[in-house]
């Protein structure tokens, strides 16, 4: 064992013994130090399991997967969030999916829209409400091209047979009544929600849209979710490359959009995490092949580049690389102007699904190293993805709890942090540079040409603003 | 230096407009024609009576649900940790929606129950959700509320903390009130009230002795930081020894020392023991402690009032009444400020006189943003409350009726801010209040807003500054005159009216 890995080990011990004995042993199994070979059983960390009660958790539910993620991006179908009020109002427009339309009239993003179970819901079911709710829905929307019906936890507890109100309902509608059963008890975090809502996907929309001409050329972007404007700047570069994107999943998607994915001729796959199942899907049914890709920062978007065109012909290839001369330069100034400021930083980073290894490369890109990184609900193919990305000894921790992550910033001493907004504020008062990495801190986009720099101020001004150093410490 | 362009201006370029225009052949939009036919419907007469039929679904309330409330009361005593029976979704949406409103960390509790727990119940993850936050967290007190799904299965708090001493995972005297809240009944505002009620029980159980000569102020489900401040000054002005009960202030207005609390501040446990002796509690909202108020004027024996304390009268009513109990007169400093703040009104009256307002928030706050509005010769016309009851309506039509202001006013319960859109088309008014996404009716209508309530998400630090007491008042006067003024520039840019002085 290296000393890098031993070092690293031994902290995390002195980190765990704050635990009692059950979740002290419990979270051994989710920390370790980074072994880049990812070979040797010990040094992977477990993932997906049940968080334990009382550890405060940053992970969230199945319906924060499908509502927030998959679901709740599709912009010209109605999503209701079917349950009791909390649910919906706290996921309102809370990630910044961008898109294009007339809100409320042809489009309904930013909309809370819920049947706000109340006591005799419970006693006597919401079936029966339900259904009118979605009369009512199709009086005052009649352009929706679709209702996506998410279900709270209640809904499932009391045995709501909300298939067949779908059923019937679409029937009359003649358009997709989806019903997505993403109450927040299944499983063990977002994850599940995003499977689930693959699903549904799957059974009740995909194959179902209409496009008039086909090219050899057509391409999904998938999972991704236009955060700040993400999957247009990613759409950009394929764009000009020569590509047609002809679906968006599921930032600024129609319904259309998602259904004729199935017409593509390679799938694209940014976020893994939440959409790998509806590719394996159109692997195994309609023969698509799919390929993941990293658009952050200017190394992983040239190799992402010729990887994709790799799987076109000639043209595209000339294409690719012309895309790269044009842009290089431009990048090129770009970390020029940020590196010297960047360089030698140290970052951790926790966030949820592809942005722990993902970002990897843009902070590189700037001559920052990641120290530590981790998932709130990755998979061990997550993992596996996570390991060869980062140097030996570098802290990989699955589900941290708020005490870990403090520690874990007390002993490693980043110079930033990236994590969400439940963290943003300890750090805040921590004095620690601090940057919102799953909704780009209201900035954005991140992605691709147009992202990278908007990435690189946004870090710079982070470790480098001024406040910081206003802080008046205490002394010890 | 390269000039950077983030989302805020890059996706007006050509080339991304082009794109957008490119994609619509795959989106199947509907054509232009249609979406304008739909989107004027929607602003007329009889799109609205559509909208006001529906009895089965809201769209835009202005509501959370009673956890979160629970969660925000249980942060206003020190050293207590919010600890949430259920599933854990629940607890990342409360941690995120109040640190998104304060800018502030949240730290609060969750037992994760799963699929497991749907079927056994939720014992074990109380247990040893206790065991790990009290090793972990080392609170003085964890104050346990619950989710939808801890109720829906029927978990039993009481017996299940006496479990959890039983197996000696807590000590036995760490106090663990606790809370019901439901999310299907009432909203955010009835769980602070639940919960609030479970603590005070708690803490006070035995302690009933002397009188302490104190006087307890429950702010209610108060999210202005200011305010509490605010209060705490004007006691010490008065020369009034005071308990707040549920001290948030701290809590989520801590200075940065470059120190991480997880328990920043709240009122001392010592203190709200000895609430149960005090002279007298005074609530400042009646929505948000009806159960806890009506526990204390009948278990504590003492006198229990609820004076709001927004706009001048309620102000005047409060300091009265205050003076009253405590036996103390109202301090020439305290009338000073009052004439002060009177003389403010005055000068900009000639603004909001024969205005006509909307108001979209929670019950408490709206009947004091009707009382100063009215109070300055303003009109409130549409007062929607997607968590008001009948008690609210009758006595907002209750203030309305008080006041020549309120003649056109109409109260909408249970009403959303889908129904407040309708109601500004076909209504329109001059200025709308209510929270951040209330500007989505600003887009659609053009109303002016002006951002009070809560959530605050898109303006900082409108929370640190009061809104009750006299100088609150000053605050929301220069808030809503400003506002008017704003748009008034806005209209006469271009005309002979564009006035300096005004």
């Amino acid at each position: 064992m290296s000393t890098a890995i031993k070092d690293t080990q031994k902290m995390i011990e002195e980190v765990l013994d704050a635990y009692p004995e059950k979740s002290k042993k419990d979270r051994a199994k989710h920390l370790a130090a980074n072994d880049p070979s990812g070979q040797c059983s010990t040094c992977q960390v477990k993932s997906n399991v049940k968080s334990r009660p009382g550890v405060m958790t940053v992970r969230g539910c199945a319906y924060a997967g499908a509502k927030g993620v998959v679901w709740g991006p599709v912009k010209d179908q109605i999503t209701v969030s079917h349950g009791p009020i909390g649910c919906g109002q706290y996921s309102w427009w809370s990630r910044r999916n961008y898109y294009n339309g007339q809100t409320g009239i042809d489009t309904f993003g930013t909309m809370h829209i819920t049947t706000d179970f109340q006591e005799k819901n419970i006693v006597y079911g919401g079936d029966k409400g339900l259904d009118a709710a979605l009369h009512e829905l199709k009086g005052l929307f009649p352009l929706a091209k679709g209702i996506g019906i998410l279900s709270e936890c209640p809904v499932g507890l009391i045995g709501d047979d909300i298939e067949a109100v779908s059923k019937r309902v679409a029937k009359e509608f003649n358009y997709p009544i989806v019903p997505v059963r993403c109450e927040g008890f299944r499983g063990v975090s977002q994850s599940l929600g995003h499977h689930i809502a693959n699903d549904t996907i799957k059974d009740y929309v995909l194959g179902k849209g209409q496009l008039d001409v086909s090219t050899p050329y057509d391409v999904a972007l998938i999972g991704d979710y236009n955060i700040g404007g993400d999957a247009w700047a990613s759409r950009k570069i394929l764009e000009e490359m020569g590509l047609r994107v002809i679906s968006q999943y599921t930032g600024d998607a129609t319904l259309n959009e998602i259904a004729i994915a199935t017409k593509a001729k390679l799938n694209l796959i940014h976020c893994y995490r939440s959409m790998n199942y509806i590719c394996r899907h159109m692997e195994e049914e309609y023969g698509i092949p799919w390929m993941e890709f990293n658009f952050f920062g200017p190394t992983k978007t040239y190799d992402s580049i010729r990887k994709i065109a790799a799987k076109f012909d000639e043209k595209i290839q000339k294409n690719a690389e012309e895309v790269i001369a044009k842009y290089t330069p431009i990048m090129d100034a770009v970390v020029e102007q940020y590196r010297a400021k960047l360089e030698g930083k140290k970052v951790m980073l926790y966030v949820g699904g592809l942005r722990p290894r993902h970002t990897i490369g843009a902070y590189e890109d700037l001559g920052m190293e990641v120290v530590a990184s981790g998932y709130e609900f990755g998979h061990s193919d997550d993992y596996k993805r996570t390991y060869p990305e980062l140097k030996e000894g570098a802290v990989i921790m699955d589900d941290a709890t708020l005490y870990e992550l403090e520690e874990f910033t007390r002993r490693l001493k980043p110079d930033m942090v990236g994590s969400g907004i439940k963290e943003k504020y300890s750090y805040h008062k921590l004095g620690v540079p601090f940057r919102q990495m799953h909704s780009w801190d209201y900035s954005g986009p991140y992605h691709g040409f147009d992202g990278f720099p908007v990435f690189a101020r946004d870090m710079d001004m982070t470790v480098n603003s001024p406040t910081w150093d206003l802080i008046r410490r205490k002394k010890a | 230096m390269i000039k950077i362009k983030d989302h805020n201006e890059l996706f007006n370029q050509p080339d991304y407009q082009a794109q957008f225009e490119r994609k619509k052949e795959f989106e199947r939009p509907w054509p232009a024609e249609k979406v304008k036919e739909v989107s004027d419907w929607t602003k007329t007469e009889e799109y609205k009576e559509l909208n006001f039929k529906r009895e089965n679904i809201k769209i835009n309330p202005a509501k959370a649900c009673q956890p979160l409330g629970a969660v925000f009361c249980a942060s206003g005593f020190d050293g207590t940790m919010p600890f949430v029976q259920g599933a854990q979704g629940c607890v990342a949406y409360f941690r995120s929606h109040l640190s998104r409103h304060f800018k502030e960390p949240f730290a609060a509790i969750s037992t994760s129950m799963t699929e497991d727990a749907a079927v056994f119940g939720g014992l074990n993850n109380m247990i040893e959700g206790l065991e790990n936050t009290y090793t972990l967290y080392k609170p003085k007190m964890i104050a346990v509320s619950t989710t939808c799904m801890a109720e829906v299965i029927g978990d039993d708090l009481n017996a299940y903390i006496k479990t959890a001493r039983e197996k000696n995972v807590i000590p036995d005297d760490l106090p663990v009130p606790f809370a019901h809240t439901p999310s299907f009944v009432g909203s955010h505002i009835v769980g602070y009230d639940n919960m609030l009620k479970g603590i005070l029980k708690a803490l006070s159980e035995g302690k009933k002795g002397e009188s302490n000569g104190k006087v307890n102020i429950i702010p209610g489900f108060d999210t202005y930081t200011g305010n509490y401040h605010e209060i705490k000054r004007l006691m010490a002005l008065m020369g009034v020894e005071a308990t707040l009960l549920a001290d948030v202030s701290e809590t989520f207005d801590s200075p940065n020392t470059g120190e991480y609390k997880l328990y920043p501040g709240g009122t001392p446990l010592p203190d709200a023991m000895d609430a149960v002796n005090a002279t007298g509690t005074i609530a400042l909202q009646r929505y948000s402690t009806m159960k806890t108020m009506d526990y204390i004027q009948k278990e504590w024996g003492q006198k229990a009032l609820t004076l709001p304390m927004i706009g001048i009268k309620n102000t005047d009513a409060f300091f009265a009444e205050l003076s009253k109990l405590t036996g103390k007169p109202v301090p020439a400093a305290i009338e000073e400020e009052r004439g002060r703040v009177v003389d403010a009104m005055v000068d900009s009256h000639p603004y909001v006189h024969g205005k006509r307002f909307a108001l979209v928030g929670d019950p408490d706050q709206l009947l004091g943003m009707m009382s100063l509005i009215m109070e300055m010769g303003g009109e409130p016309v549409h007062i929607v409350c997607t968590n008001g009851d009948k008690h609210f309506e009758a006595e907002a039509n209750e203030l309305l009726a008080s006041s020549p202001f309120g003649v056109n006013g109409k109260v909408y319960i249970g009403k959303d801010m889908w129904h407040m859109r309708s109601l500004l088309f076909t209504e329109p008014v001059d200025v709308l209040i209510g929270n951040s996404y209330a500007k989505f009716l600003t887009r659609d209508t053009g109303t002016p807003l002006i951002r009070i309530g809560f959530p605050l998400f898109d303006r900082h630090h409108l929370h640190r500054y009061p809104i009750i007491g006299y100088q609150g008042a000053l605050n929301l006067i220069t808030m809503i005159v400003n506002t008017i003024l704003d748009e008034l520039d806005r209209n006469t840019i271009d005309t002979t009216s564009f006035d300096v002085i005004r």
